[in-house]
């Protein structure tokens, strides 16, 4: 397969997953600050949106405060943001376009249906609170169907290594930047069961990663801080925890390893960090430090996607 | 200007043979039900992504063409003079191309004047003496043809190095059976679908002799800001070859290679979608990003085909067009089954004069341009446009060739007040391979949607129709 068009099809579900992701920000922070501020703090939630998002320097070079237009303009709309959710649209189409070949016509249709429904639709509507969360059902929507169509059509090949290659990594990616933003809600040390300032937050938190109903699921207890932090680092049964994405990507590797013949430092690297992620328990990484294992893994992330674009699409 | 021919038509009122079936079929059809149709085509066209770019135009950087649901229907005979006089065109056209790289046969025997080819930008000396597989220049042709009456087909331009729009050819039969099952039900139309096959043989068929038994061909297309991209992907498609851009290949000892996942693969044939112009960046301009530096090297070692060959748009030249019917007759000892429209030389003094004289009779063209941009129609144009171009056509006059105003042929299109005649032409496309040279019956059917006009161009106004060939 051409490396250009396992660039795209890698890039393209990065983007969808990235666009994905801003959608649930805007969202849990749009339910947080609807709350009265006894809840929630004097915390500036657009402002941590905007950490989350990875998009600090670029929002504070040209906004002196985060607010709620100035934020969700930023993250939704702004042409000049090139990770907003318009134009990681618009980008996934343009590689879209030019992998054409690549998609089927489920996978062609999903982006290329958003993107018009973008311009047509979004692009000018009036900027209410009811268009915004119109707007934000439909990118999750475009996610879903687009995930949806290359999980039940296409064939199992590089191509959809690939493209699920960028899927997890970007998810990887989101997981690990919103805990790095959050850690510190995270942490047990003064053991005072959370108030209902901390409970919010760690509502929006699960909700930003939609693992709200699963927490229950999976601990049948109340929030408790550490176990948020189980289930989105270690727990390999939720599917954008840390753990799930690397086995994830474990497997795709694996996947094109034997196709190609062939193993090389993007399967070694990403095992490492699997493995790491297997055998570690919270109360380790509590131990050693929550926010410096984060960030280890925040760094493993870009490696791996250094690598992999060397070993493959360049 | 003559009254046209109209192809479904007679004179007097009655219909021809070809469109009998059609038009009890549109009998039996309410308007309001082909409109629907048109609607449910265009949004299936939306869908699938067809659409071309149009330069220059910022706003609408991607548009469909207009698609006009009511079949153009050429009968078996029709088609058999067409088929014929095609292949002898391009029979010539490949012979030609190899006699001005190599022994220069015709300039020799003054049939056609030396400075004609020297001087002329799209003459590639770096052609001279260079063989290609099998001697075949253009492996793919768009040959377009127009009719002013029931006999007389006129070629209008011979298009032999990029030819484009044969994915609307194959898209638009598609679309028409899907949406019109119950007409095709009631015709034997001959079908289209097979060219991406027969272009594949044809491709494989020119393979350099050092090549693997199994070839590897690939599409070299300009990308996705091309106005022809998405008939690039189209064909990569349905060949089942990689899309590759400029940038995906590289040039290793006289070798093309392309670059994948696993490593550097060895590329074969080339169907280029390219112009001479962007190939190479050491050979021709050098400010191309699009090409493949060194490209050239490996094409003229022989390790690398490129379809159609480097230097073929000396033959489908406006200025070498006028001598089509002696470039027949020279190579091939036959009279030209297919005529060309009569064509005043600027160049030549005595043309010259006529021209200026009648410029509000005739079409000018630009001897290099295309796409219809840089022309003069003189019948619609105002007084001042027409002076303008008396002072270019003076400063430049080898720069332009002048035609009459040809009546272009008719064929009925849908529109709201219901059937009305339009002016259409026919680009069928002319495959040649090794072992023989193929017409899948049909063609691309440009119509000039508004009433009267000529143009056919889709970024003039122009639409596309389902070409039939009936089989009978």
């Amino acid at each position: 397969m051409l490396s250009r068009t396992a660039e795209n099809l890698y890039w393209l579900a990065r983007y969808v997953e990235r666009a994905e992701y801003l959608a649930r920000t805007i969202d849990a922070t749009l339910r947080a600050t609807a709350l009265p501020s006894a809840y929630v703090g004097k915390s500036n939630e657009w402002e941590s949106a905007i950490y989350t998002a990875g998009v600090a320097d670029g929002f504070f070079g040209k906004h002196e405060q985060a607010d709620e237009r100035s934020v969700v303009d930023y993250l939704a709309f702004a042409t000049d943001n090139p990770s907003s959710i318009r134009n990681c649209i618009e980008i996934a189409r343009l590689n879209s376009r030019s992998v054409r070949t690549a998609l089927t016509v489920e996978m062609w249709d999903t982006i290329n249906g958003a993107w018009i429904e973008l311009q047509q639709v979004w692009v000018n509507a009036p900027r209410t609170r009811d268009n915004l969360s119109r707007f934000l059902r439909f990118v999750q929507e475009t996610s879903l169907r687009f995930d949806g169509s290359a999980y039940r059509t296409m064939l199992r090949n590089d191509a959809y290594w690939f493209s699920r290659l960028g899927l997890h990594l970007e998810r990887a990616d989101n997981t690990a930047r919103i805990l790095d933003v959050k850690y510190h809600m995270l942490l047990p040390e003064d053991e005072h069961i959370g108030g209902p300032l901390d409970y919010y937050q760690w509502t929006s938190i699960l909700r930003s990663v939609s693992a709200l109903t699963a927490y229950h699921w999976v601990y049948r207890e109340t929030l408790k801080p550490w176990l948020i932090a189980d289930l989105l680092i270690l727990n390999n049964s939720l599917p954008r925890s840390l753990a799930s994405c690397y086995d994830n990507l474990v497997r795709n590797l694996d996947q094109i390893g034997v196709a190609y013949g062939r193993q090389g430092p993007a399967q070694r690297h990403a095992r490492g960090v699997r493995n790491r992620l297997e055998h570690s328990k919270m109360d380790d990484i509590f131990q050693h430090g929550l926010h410096e294992f984060i960030e280890e893994l925040i760094a493993d992330n870009s490696r791996l996607g250094d690598i992999i674009a060397k070993q493959y699409l360049i | 200007m003559a009254v046209a021919f109209d192809e479904m038509n007679q004179p007097d009122g009655s219909l021809r043979q070809a469109y009998q079936e059609l038009s009890l079929w549109l009998n039996d059809t309410p308007p309001d039900a082909l409109e629907y149709r048109r609607k449910e085509a265009e949004l299936l066209f939306r869908r699938i992504g067809i659409t071309f770019a149009v330069y220059g135009e910022a706003e609408a950087q991607e548009r469909l063409i207009p698609f006009d649901v009511i079949p153009r229907i050429i009968s078996a005979r029709d088609w058999a003079v067409l088929e014929a006089g095609l292949k002898q065109r391009v029979k010539a056209l490949n012979l030609f191309l190899s006699d001005i790289y190599h022994g220069r046969d015709i300039l020799r025997a003054g049939t056609i004047p030396e400075d004609l080819i020297y001087q002329n930008p799209v003459f590639r000396p770096e052609m001279n003496g260079q063989d290609v597989p099998h001697d075949i220049y253009v492996h793919i042709a768009g040959i377009d043809i127009v009719r002013v009456d029931p006999e007389k087909f006129y070629v209008l331009e011979d298009n032999a190095r990029t030819p484009s729009g044969v994915s609307y050819m194959l898209e638009n039969r598609e679309i028409m059976m899907r949406l019109f099952p119950d007409l095709f039900a009631r015709h034997r139309v001959a079908p289209v679908e097979n060219y991406t096959d027969e272009l594949l043989a044809a491709l494989r068929s020119v393979a350099p002799a050092t090549a693997s038994a199994e070839p590897n061909i690939a599409l070299l297309t300009p990308g996705i800001y091309n106005s022809a991209y998405y008939e690039h992907s189209f064909l990569a498609d349905k060949l089942g070859i990689e899309l590759v851009e400029g940038r995906d290949l590289l040039v290793r000892d006289e070798q093309v290679f392309m670059r994948t996942t696993e490593g550097l693969k060895r590329v074969d044939v080339i169907y280029r979608r390219l112009d001479d112009d962007f190939l190479d960046p050491l050979a021709f301009r050098p400010d191309s990003m699009l090409g493949v530096p060194g490209l050239m090297t490996a094409y003229t070692a022989g390790n690398v085909t490129l379809a159609n060959a480097v230097g073929t748009g000396i033959s489908d030249d406006k200025a070498v067009y006028s001598y089509m019917p002696e470039i027949v007759k020279f190579y091939l000892d036959e009279e030209p089954i297919l005529n060309n429209v009569p064509t005043y030389r600027c160049r030549q003094a005595d043309d010259l004069k006529y021209v200026l004289d009648n410029l509000h009779d005739l079409v000018v063209k630009e001897v290099h341009g295309s796409g219809g941009y840089g022309m003069l129609i003189g019948p619609s144009a105002t007084k001042e446009m027409i002076a303008s171009f008396r002072d270019r056509l003076k400063a430049q006059p080898d720069n332009f060739i002048a035609q009459p105003t040809l009546a272009l042929s008719t064929c009925p299109i849908a529109t709201e007040q219901g059937l009305a005649p339009r002016h259409v032409d026919l680009r069928p496309f002319v495959l040649t391979g090794r072992e023989h040279t193929t017409i899948v019956p049909g063609g691309l059917t440009r119509v000039a949607l508004k009433e009267g006009s000529l143009v056919v161009n889709s970024s003039q106004g122009g639409g596309t129709k389902d070409t039939w060939v009936l089989d009978e």
